[in-house]
């Protein structure tokens, strides 16, 4: 089975964000996987163990992107794609997946990943677009996959502590949801196994696809509050006692 | 301007954020003078047709078709497609639900358009709309807008808008017309099967009064018994957002938000929560909210009633202290 897993490189979890016109400053601050696509990579890693066949992951953005890839090479990744685009924070969701799907059909696979959403735009919608884009079936918020003869048997995560199973021809597009599986760490072998494996860099232009944009993100900004905080300062102690106070006579709740 | 509302229903259920959904319709109608329509898709569901004919409504189109009965994304796009071409609506809104997250940016797509989702609110900035989500997990907000021509397609979040606020229809009933769809089994590539509930879990947090809740701020699972030391103090239960849950530490049925449990307490004490979108949605409706975390710009303090800007790992062990104190 040969998997293709969409990777997005994000800003650090705890990356202090400061805010530039519709995007952020992005000079002093860290990046890493986006952890919904870490979930993807480590499923496909699953699968290839159980199915055989190749993991390609494929990311775009600016260079540093290639980290990322390089990351997923090291967990067992077989081939890296990096799409390489320093204007890849200013696609929309459709122009994105307009590039990625372009990039794919180049390659013969069985089954494409992504991660729920990424965790800085968060639109949450390359992978039901590279489905309409590539015209092939897809199901989202995947909590397991049992893939045979073709086919798959899926467990979709619905509302409200539902869930639906779901059968779905292969080739196809699935979203997974986190928390499907433990994702695992790189180990040293397979971080020294990765620097052997390609990366192959695409740009954009050679793609032949263009794009037209359909949104755009005009600026960002830290939203104003609806209520206000009243903030117990002092030390946690003293914030501690004023709160069990504020609790019981105040908000009356113990 | 023609707004069409797409709403949701399953085993004949409403998915109750069709109606806040319509509610935001109403409103960008009054702002704009446009006109409202709303949807019904599946089978067997002129029903709920009805029901949305009493509403202030231009029209309601009931779309049923066999193959719609149960959801699939391919029945829905190639149905709402044909839809959305005949009655040519500019603005075709939906619920930020599971399901239109699975179809609605691939039915825009097809019409060669994008999809604005999980919005938090709407401005119209001299006749431009404008369009309010949250990004890098609710620490910023966004204002987005369309730049093809229309229909714009765009989906509000669970909570945004209040369903209590659709306006009755005034003159008694909104004409139900039937859309009839061309949709064939060999359109509908997967195949759904059978709906089910995980086993019944052993607490029902959306009765708990009192909420203690974790976040990533925990670090770590030999942590937890100091959290739970607080809810024992509180006399209340533990609880946590998805990344604990995902990592084992508590169990899913302990877990808050857009796929956990939707609760409302009387009081929730988030320690270590930075409160991301889909936490936020299934704990806004606590009665007071109450957020330990070290950093003064998480997003959880939008929403908190009390607020202790601190390590988590020395206000538990006051707090509880605290909490002890005051009971004896």
């Amino acid at each position: 089975m040969n998997i293709i897993v969409c990777i997005k490189q994000v800003p650090a979890k705890d990356a202090p964000l400061s805010i530039n016109g519709n995007w952020i400053k992005e000079s002093d601050i860290g990046f890493e996987m986006n952890e919904p696509d870490s979930y993807a990579l480590e499923e496909a890693l699953r699968l290839k163990e159980k199915h055989g066949g190749e993991v390609i992951a494929l990311s775009m953005g600016p260079e540093r992107v290639k980290q990322t890839v390089k990351e997923a090479l090291a967990k067992g990744a077989d081939r890296g794609i990096h799409i390489a685009d320093d204007n890849f924070a200013q696609l929309d969701p459709l122009g994105a997946a307009t590039y990625i799907s372009a990039a794919i059909k180049k390659e013969k696979f069985d089954l494409i990943l992504t991660g729920l959403q990424s965790d800085d735009h968060g639109f949450g919608q390359t992978g039901v677009l590279l489905a309409g884009l590539l015209d092939l079936p897809h199901a989202t918020i995947i909590m397991a996959i049992e893939a045979q003869d073709g086919k798959m048997r899926l467990k979709r995560e619905l509302e409200a502590g539902w869930f639906q199973h779901i059968e779905c021809p292969l080739p196809a597009v699935l979203s997974i949801q986190s928390g499907i599986n433990k994702v695992r760490y790189s180990t040293l072998k397979g971080i020294m196994a990765a620097k052997k494996k390609e990366i192959a860099a695409i740009t954009p232009q050679s793609l032949g696809v263009t794009i037209q944009p359909t949104q755009k993100v005009e600026k960002i900004y830290v939203p104003t509050k609806t209520k206000k905080t009243e903030f117990l300062t002092g030390t946690p102690k003293e914030a501690a006692a004023k709160l069990v106070e504020k609790l019981k006579f105040e908000a009356r709740v113990i | 301007m023609k707004i069409l509302v797409v709403t949701e229903q399953r085993q004949n259920k409403w998915n109750n954020t069709s109606f806040e959904t319509l509610a935001a319709a109403q409103q960008i109608a009054k702002d704009t003078s446009s006109t409202v329509s709303a949807l019904v898709i599946g089978k067997g569901v002129a029903s709920f047709a009805d029901e949305l004919a009493a509403k202030n409504v231009a029209e309601v189109l009931l779309v049923e078709h066999d193959l719609l009965e149960n959801y699939t994304p391919d029945g829905y796009c190639v149905a709402l497609k044909q839809v959305i071409e005949s009655a040519k609506p500019d603005l075709v809104l939906f619920p930020h639900t599971y399901q239109v997250r699975d179809f609605a940016p691939k039915l825009a797509a097809m019409l060669g358009k994008g999809m604005i989702g999980d919005c938090i609110a709407y401005k119209n900035e001299g006749g431009k709309l404008v369009f309010v989500r949250q990004m890098f997990q609710g620490k910023t907000n966004a204002d987005v807008t369309f730049q093809s021509a229309a229909p714009w397609f765009a989906s509000f979040q669970a909570g945004a808008f209040r369903a209590d606020l659709v306006e009755p229809n005034a003159s008694g009933k909104a004409p139900v017309n039937a859309v009839s769809v061309n949709l064939t089994a060999d359109q509908v590539r997967t195949k759904p099967l059978d709906l089910f509930k995980e086993a019944k879990s052993a607490v029902d947090l959306t009765q708990a009064p009192l909420i203690v809740a974790i976040g990533r701020g925990i670090k770590a699972p030999e942590n937890i018994p100091q959290a739970e030391a607080v809810a024992k103090a509180l006399g209340g239960e533990i609880a946590a957002s998805r990344p604990i849950c995902d990592e084992g530490w508590l169990p899913m049925e302990r877990q808050i938000g857009s796929s956990g449990q939707t609760v409302a307490p009387k009081l929730y004490l988030a320690l270590g929560i930075s409160g991301a979108i889909q936490h936020v949605v299934g704990m806004k409706g606590a009665r007071t909210i109450v957020a330990v975390n070290k950093d003064q710009n998480a997003p959880i303090f939008e929403i908190a009633d009390y607020g202790i800007v601190a390590d988590i790992f020395e206000v538990m062990p006051a707090l509880t202290e605290a909490l002890e104190k005051a009971k004896s």
